[in-house]
């Protein structure tokens, strides 16, 4: 009978131990990149990426059947069924590469603005329109009415062979090219019929022939956006997991019309919070609330974040994640150097990535970038060309309204790109230079600044001292691409780490952060006034151990 | 020769101990939370912290269900009577072995300055506790009821704090004291057993 009882008891301690220990084990972080197969709760595969569920098949269009000398001839035959397409294109910032702020009345988009890395495309139209959807755009009297100028291809076909090359005015090469040139690398000419029979929607690898490269390069201006995303892992990006969701960019980013919703001009930077009933209105559906609501945890202290804190700052733990490194720092100023022969050359960086360009100075790459985060409203203003700048001070391209105190904010995570770019001393204004073009001024071509300022500033009808010097610059991206899964989200210690440690929110103001920010003047006090107890009651235990010898002896 | 009578019920010494356990939990999970060290990580010390302060809302209810169903309640109401040879016993008397100036009963549990401490623990510590650590848990619901343009998070957190460390102060006296009845582990042995011993 007692044994029995024992055995009970037993039984219930190891019990309790085992459950103990188990929910333990349970909130530790899971071993970090998994790469399993999306759990089944999710039926839903948009599958655009893999085989088509259109009901049209392209291929057996006797308009597709050719032959196509350029883009445009199959542009032409595009419209003879799609007759709206190009006028819905004419419209959007892919062609125009122009977009007025409505709130600022800042006339920014490609066409304007003056950014930190290759800065301006004024003067360089052939080369930047590489990506531009459309077909000519080598000068200023570009024709922006014509139709059949619009690229559909670039966004629309599915062989991976259509590639439209820097230098080109956005038109794929025609004939076999070297390129680079020099390089002894031969880029192919597609067979433009075999691509025009290949269209479909827009797959992530169509998006990416420009948003994969922006600056120059693969991963170079986004940081949350490369080609490690055309077939990513689920570690990656829990979206786009090719063997799980495989979202594609359009699954987000829901296009009508050819309007493609979201914005770095404009950005959502404190969605609806509640998930946003399609249908219901046209508000951009391209942020995590549309689909999850800001209250989608099971730990509702996790949701009581949501208030102040962005998604992405937990949920894309660091960008550039997918083994692209990103550019970080992009310094003009070096620009130009020649080597003994006068030949213009690079260095690599450990990496194997260039460190430095005679055509564009000094580089630095990162990977697993840790972002910086600050508060955001969704308001972005530009140093334009016209801006008065001061040159003792970093020049902001682009700053990112908000505070903790606006009550329209929330803590977002950012790449802060810093570069040295050239300014013009008598106006304090930036300038436009010419970087590429088959002239003697371009400064690729003879490295010449003077040559390249004077040339740009001409090419935009702007006045220019003659004197330049190079200015700190900064511009910053927000980070939403690139989402881990839950497991690799960002631990509570990463913020709120313990006094001495470094929490990645540490530089953002207004903010009470438990376990980080205690207040001094309370922690001496408290302390101190239980060192006191505690010296207190040791004294007056020891003087009554004493008192009680003493009187033992007596 | 010693006598013994019966101080503390079953439901007391219930109600003291796990309320202890609970208390030093709560403060050193708490003082993890407030970034004071490292122990079992910050997350855990949130989600174990929350479950036992619930725990602690949960043994009050019966607590002051059974304090006032049995009339106990009357233990805890001030009386200056005597505290001074209460301060006067701790400073001197004890020292020379001088007699215990209260002795405890059954219907008077506590000595003078036990009241007072008591009735300030739950008085002031614990109502400055509940208030901080509610208002604290339902921060979600702030801006909906309002709350969000009186309150700060910030000062509700500091208020919390000092609390704590109140707390942390009587923990400390409060133990010290255990050792200070007629025999040093008189009192203890009384809340164990329910038995005091006395001259």
């Amino acid at each position: 009978m007692l044994l029995g009882k024992r055995m009970l008891a037993l039984v219930m301690v190891v019990g309790t131990v085992v459950t103990v220990s188990m929910a333990w084990a349970s909130t530790d972080p899971a071993p970090a990149p998994t790469q399993s197969i999306a759990p089944g709760a999710h039926s839903y595969v948009p599958d655009a990426e893999k085989k088509s569920t259109s009901t049209a098949d392209h291929s057996k269009f006797k308009e597709l059947e050719g032959p196509f000398a350029t883009g445009p001839e199959v542009t032409k035959a595009c419209l003879t069924c799609h007759t709206e397409a190009a006028k819905q294109v004419h419209k959007s910032k892919h062609w125009t590469w122009e977009f007025l702020n409505p709130q600022s009345k800042q006339r920014l988009g490609k066409k304007n603005v003056i950014n930190n890395f290759c800065t301006a495309v004024p003067s360089n139209y052939e080369f930047c329109t590489a990506c531009h959807a459309g077909y000519g755009w080598k000068d200023q009297n570009f024709d922006f009415t014509s139709q059949e100028n619009v690229d559909c291809l670039v966004c629309h076909e599915s062989t991976g062979t259509y590639r439209k090359l820097p230098g080109l005015a956005g038109h794929p090469p025609y004939a076999d090219m070297e390129f680079p040139p020099k390089s002894g690398k031969i880029v192919k000419a597609p067979d433009l019929k075999a691509v025009a029979q290949s269209v479909g929607k827009t797959g992530r690898k169509n998006c990416g022939a420009c948003h994969f490269y922006g600056g120059g390069g693969d991963a170079v201006k986004h940081g949350d956006l490369d080609s490690s995303l055309g077939e990513p892992s689920k570690y990656l990006d829990v979206h786009m997991d090719k063997d799980g969701l495989n979202f594609t960019c359009g699954t987000c980013h829901v296009t009508t019309g050819h309007e493609v919703p979201g914005s770095r001009y404009t950005p959502t930077a404190v969605p609806e919070t509640s998930a946003h009933m399609r249908g219901k209105d046209s508000k951009n559906l391209a942020t995590c609330q549309s689909c999850h609501t800001n209250t989608p945890h099971d730990v509702a202290k996790l949701n009581s974040h949501t208030d102040k804190i962005a998604c992405q700052t937990c949920h894309i733990p660091e960008f550039a994640r997918g083994g692209k490194p990103t550019k970080m720092v992009w310094d003009w100023s070096t620009a130009g150097k020649l080597d003994k022969d006068g030949k213009p050359f690079k260095v690599k960086d450990s990496g194997g990535h260039d460190a430095y360009d005679s055509k564009k100075g000094d580089f630095k790459y990162e990977t697993n970038v840790i972002p910086e985060y600050v508060w955001f409203n969704g308001t972005v203003n530009y140093t334009l060309r016209e801006t008065k700048l001061d040159p003792s001070r970093v020049v902001k391209i682009n700053s990112f309204e908000g505070s903790a105190e606006d009550g329209k904010s929330k803590i977002w995570p950012v790449k802060i790109f810093r570069g040295k770019q050239p300014y013009d001393v008598g106006s304090n204004q930036l300038l436009v230079f010419h970087t590429y073009g088959k002239d003697d001024s371009a400064l690729w071509s003879n490295f010449n600044w003077d040559k390249a300022i004077e040339y740009g500033m001409k090419e935009i009808g702007a006045e220019y001292s003659g004197k330049y010097a190079f200015v700190e610059t900064e511009m910053s991206w927000p980070i939403t691409h690139m989402v881990a899964p839950k497991d690799d989200a960002l631990t509570c210690a990463q913020c709120h780490s313990p006094s001495g440690g470094v929490g990645r929110l540490d530089n953002v103001p207004g903010i009470y952060m438990p376990g980080r920010r205690a207040n001094e003047l309370l922690n001496t006090g408290g302390w101190g006034l239980a060192g006191l107890a505690l010296v207190g009651v040791l004294g007056h235990g020891t003087i009554r151990i004493f008192s009680a010898r003493k009187g033992a002896k007596k | 020769m010693s006598n013994r009578i019966y101080v503390f019920k079953v439901f007391e010494r219930f109600w003291h101990w796990s309320q202890a356990g609970l208390i030093i939990f709560l403060l050193t999970t708490g003082f993890e939370i407030h970034g004071s060290y490292t122990l079992i990580g910050f997350e855990d010390a949130v989600s174990y912290h929350t479950i036992a302060a619930w725990t602690l809302v949960g043994l009050w209810v019966f607590a002051i269900f059974w304090h006032f169903t049995t009339g106990e309640w009357k233990q805890y109401i001030p009386t200056m009577q005597k505290v001074d040879a209460m301060i006067k016993y701790y400073a001197f008397g004890i020292f020379t072995d001088a007699p215990h100036p209260f002795k405890a009963t059954t219907l008077k549990k506590h000595n003078q300055l036990q009241h007072l401490s008591y009735l300030g623990v739950m008085l002031f510590i614990s109502p400055l506790i509940w208030s901080t650590a509610w208002i604290y848990i339902f921060y979600d619901n702030w801006v909906a009821w309002g709350w969000d343009k009186y309150l700060s998070l910030e000062w509700v957190a500091f208020f919390h704090t000092v609390a704590a460390f109140m707390m942390l102060l009587f923990l400390i006296v409060h133990l010290y004291l255990t050792t200070a009845g007629h025999t040093p582990t008189s009192h203890i042995k009384a809340m164990i057993t329910g038995w005091e011993e006395t001259d």
